[in-house]
């Protein structure tokens, strides 16, 4: 049995009390959080959406992006969880809180690599006191029978219900990639230590700069282009160097890097003249085809 | 049964006659072919000529897939394809199947599904070229990242309604 499809929820329905601000707008090397969130999940899922209360779809910047509405505004995290799980029950949902400024997308990769879609979730163990963090972690569509319940019993916290279900727990492999950020001192703490990792770069710097600021090894790969490709891409091979861990993010930044249209639903993709998988990682050397829709015969 | 099977792309034309000479076998009473040849229209335009691309080392691997697929479920002896790839007039030949079997019934539903599957599976991408001077890559003129982050589940759909496959 293959795994139901796997979509994005980025969670920041929140208030920030102790802050006095929204969070999802605090910026770090001139990115906001929920923009940071947003570049580093998107690839990595079919779908990816903001969790919003409905007072904020006016925000702009939760308005540029797929948002599904928080039905239930005051039961936190578990509001938003439930509204996603609601809204399409048959996907498994990546969560992520949108206030943790040191996760990088080698975490989020180990996470989709080691979903066990057979269980309920599929979380990280805090660095601190080894208990479920839900607040990046994979839920399954049986999770909603179990968030149900907890509503039903006036249970609210997501990180109760992981630690009583049948979740598959891993080891976070940076065991910073989570730390959040709640008090004004740990964002300026946050800020310096993000603005030093930062490579200089022109603040217009396109989307296509990494958004790991945890730097990816660069793989050599090199891609063929057939047919309409092959004519968007104004060439029918190339060597690049890439931070893509994936096909499917390799296609991200060539859509933006060769202006190609083709959305990757339409497209399968090839490595090593081969099918391929879009979330296989890649190796150095790598030859990749992102195939359009045949027509053969 | 040895492995007879061949799938070849061209790009010269076809010779059907010694294309079915390597499907002539003893044991067989029966033989069917099926030969796709360019059409002058499509969805309603006038074609003046086509233009075929193969990822050429994919593509036979998965034609040789689907010919042993054939072979294995419908119980024939052997099974070709052969397609066409570059510029094509009007009227040519442009995808020979051809199988041979003990009895008729298998050829014909062996030759039936090589053909299907061969226009499903096979990266083998059309280009027409139109009366008005315009011209399209079939199947991917709708295909279009969306623009604004709007939501594209009809999109989706109509993509998975004509079987094109997905990631």
């Amino acid at each position: 049995m293959s795994a139901p499809e796997l979509y994005g929820l980025v969670l920041t329905g929140g208030r920030s009390r102790r802050m006095q601000r929204d969070k999802a707008n605090l910026e770090y090397a001139g990115k906001s959080q929920l923009q940071r969130a947003m570049d580093l999940l998107t690839p990595l899922v079919a779908r990816c959406f903001v969790s919003v209360r409905t007072d904020q779809l006016q925000d702009p910047r939760r308005a540029s992006y797929d948002t599904i509405i928080d039905e239930l505004p005051n039961l936190g995290p578990m509001g938003g969880i439930h509204a996603a799980l609601h809204a399409y029950p048959d996907r498994g949902w990546l969560v992520l809180a949108c206030d943790l400024p040191f996760l990088d997308r080698a975490t989020l990769q180990h996470l989709i690599e080691h979903r066990a879609s057979a269980r309920v979730a599929t979380a990280y163990r805090s660095s601190f006191d080894g208990q479920p963090e839900p607040l990046c972690a994979i839920f399954e569509p049986r999770s909603l029978v179990v968030i149900d319940e907890s509503l039903a019993q006036s249970q609210q916290c997501p990180r109760a219900l992981l630690a009583r279900s049948d979740v598959e727990l891993l080891d976070l492999p940076n065991p910073r990639a989570l730390d959040n950020v709640n008090t004004g001192e740990e964002y300026a703490a946050a800020q310096a230590a993000l603005d030093a990792a930062t490579p200089a770069a022109p603040t217009s710097a396109p989307t296509s700069a990494p958004a790991s600021l945890i730097t990816a090894p660069l793989r050599r790969v090199k891609v063929r282009y057939f047919a309409v490709l092959r004519e968007q891409a104004g060439r029918s091979t190339e060597e690049l160097e890439t931070q893509a861990g994936t096909p499917g993010q390799l296609y991200d930044e060539l859509q933006r890097l060769r202006g190609l249209t083709l959305a990757p639903e339409f497209l399968r993709v090839a490595v090593n003249d081969e099918f391929g998988d879009w979330r296989a990682p890649l190796s150095d050397g790598d030859t990749v085809v992102f195939l359009p829709p045949v027509a053969g015969g | 049964m040895a492995n007879v099977n061949r799938f070849s792309l061209h790009d010269i034309a076809l010779q059907p006659e010694q294309l079915r000479r390597q499907l002539q076998d003893p044991a067989c009473g029966g033989y069917a072919a099926f030969e796709g040849w360019v059409r002058d229209s499509n969805e309603g335009r006038t074609v003046l000529r086509l233009e075929y691309e193969a990822f050429g080392a994919l593509a036979l691997r998965e034609g040789e897939r689907i010919l042993a697929e054939a072979q294995r479920r419908f119980g024939v002896a052997r099974a070709g394809c052969a397609h066409r790839v570059g510029t094509l007039a009007i009227g040519e030949l442009a995808v020979w199947v051809g199988v041979s079997a003990p009895h008729r019934g298998e050829a014909f539903d062996a030759c039936r599904y090589i053909i299907d599957e061969v226009k499903h599976r096979v990266p083998i991408w059309k280009k027409e070229y139109y009366q008005d001077g315009d011209s399209g890559w079939v199947n991917c003129e709708r295909c279009a990242a969306v623009a604004s982050h709007g939501h594209d589940e009809p999109l989706a759909q109509e993509h998975a309604a004509h079987g094109h496959h997905g990631r």
